[in-house]
């Protein structure tokens, strides 16, 4: 379709430049993620063999839920002020577009976290190696999880106060993000292979690749209705 | 030509209007009046292809809009209640991207068109610090870039000035007189030179 790719990359341009514009977006997701999971060491004690056994759960845990507190912001604003309604009648799919928005939702909030982890991985006493793992994963897994929360959000972006609800719907689905996630770090910990689990992780994100962007543009379309 | 045939529409539990016919040539204006609530803005949404009909069909010269979604809306611009504006982006980055977004290659440059709105000063601000009655003129200036051939408008002069409307009913009677067409909904008097408007009254 001709201007797709125009009408794709200028969208992406305008929300990074809405991003640029409010860093608050990306600054409050990390700063949770970094207190959530420093608040672990003060509550559990710092015996350096607990802190590595329960590290990777407690920084895929307080990524599931950063990227969680971050979701609102990915159709709400548009919702709020037309430009969702003038996506939806731009004439190009909103399966592509959707799929532009989420891409900066991800470097939004997914990249930064992972970022800010080889700091909080030193904190939990992890090994350099392991981090390695550690951040594979979350470079695999968060790119899913931004994915499938846009299902959610798209399906409650008409309701008000819809937080309690969006979470009800998309936690569970983070689950099996959630353990393959934390039990490839624990595998590296243990000197297992780890290749089965990374395979799980890319088919779970393109799985979600390929049929996020055609639900969240269904259930958008239901929001605008 | 946009025809609508025998539309029934409902928002929750309540029926708005049903069977509703309407039909808008080339050249032809059409007004939605009726009081607050009647279910205005949801006929043009729907005659945009934004909300489905409980019943009915539109069309869009002879073929339903449903069929080619792509090729209906890239005849159609809809200013709708919300502006379609970000506020943190200037004027002109909001028209840039609308262009864009729309695959539209204008006759008349953002400059211009943000001058015919009397925005020409105010470009380079923030839509944010604009007051209601600028952001909807960002919005208006749309109107003067684009190409399509059918305009649909909900409440187009909300919060501009006398000046404003002037130049909104004389964009609207260019357009017209150059065989577009307009829907529109307002609760103001318009005054369209030589061209004739139709009303459509919708009742509780």
């Amino acid at each position: 379709m001709p201007g797709l790719s125009t009408a794709l990359i200028a969208l992406v341009r305008r929300d990074m430049r809405l991003v640029v514009r409010h860093p608050s977006e990306v600054i409050h997701p990390v700063m949770f993620f970094v207190i959530v999971v420093a608040l672990f060491p003060f509550g559990v004690g710092s015996d350096p063999l607990l802190l590595r056994t329960i590290g990777p759960g407690v920084i895929w845990v307080g990524a599931l839920l950063a990227t969680l507190l971050s979701l609102d912001a990915l159709f709400r604003s548009d919702f709020d002020d037309g430009t969702l309604e003038q996506m939806a009648l731009s004439g190009h799919p909103l399966t592509v577009l959707v799929l532009g928005k989420v891409f900066v939702h991800w470097c939004a909030t997914g990249l930064p976290l992972l970022v800010v982890t080889p700091l909080l991985g030193g904190l939990l006493g992890m090994a350099g190696e392991v981090q390695l793992t550690l951040l594979g994963a979350l470079a695999l897994g968060t790119p899913t999880l931004s994915l499938i929360g846009a299902v959610g959000t798209a399906l409650t972006v008409g309701i008000r106060r819809s937080g309690l609800l969006l979470t009800l719907l998309v936690l569970p689905l983070y689950v099996p993000v959630l353990i393959f996630g934390a039990s490839v770090v624990l595998a590296a910990e243990a000197g297992l292979p780890t290749v089965g689990h990374f395979y799980i992780l890319g088919a779970m994100m393109m799985l979600a690749l390929a049929l996020a962007p055609i639900a969240t543009s269904a259930a958008l379309r239901i929001s605008l209705n | 030509m946009l025809k609508a045939q025998s539309i029934t529409c409902v928002r929750g539990d309540r029926l708005l209007f049903q069977d509703l016919n309407l039909e808008v040539r080339p050249g032809e204006a059409c007004q939605i009046q009726g009081g607050n609530g009647v279910g205005k803005t949801t006929l043009l949404r729907t005659l945009c292809g934004l909300s489905l009909p409980e019943s009915g069909e539109i069309f869009w010269n002879d073929a339903p809009i449903h069929e080619d979604p792509g090729k209906f809306q890239s005849d159609l611009v809809y200013i709708g209640h919300s502006n379609g504006i970000k506020l943190d982006l200037t004027p002109k980055e909001n028209l840039i991207f609308a262009l864009t977004l729309q695959s539209v290659i204008p006759d008349v440059s953002i400059d211009d068109a943000l001058d015919r709105v009397g925005l020409s000063g105010s470009q380079h601000l923030l839509c944010r610090v604009l007051s209601a009655g600028q952001r909807r003129r960002v919005a208006i200036a749309r109107l003067y870039l684009s190409r399509a051939p059918l305009w649909v408008l909900d409440e187009p002069l909300g919060a501009i000035d006398a000046a404003g409307v002037q130049g909104i009913e004389k964009a609207i009677g260019t357009h017209l007189d150059q065989g577009g067409m307009a829907i529109l909904t307002t609760h103001q008097p318009l005054r369209l030179q030589h061209a004739p408007i139709r009303a459509v009254q919708l009742d509780h």
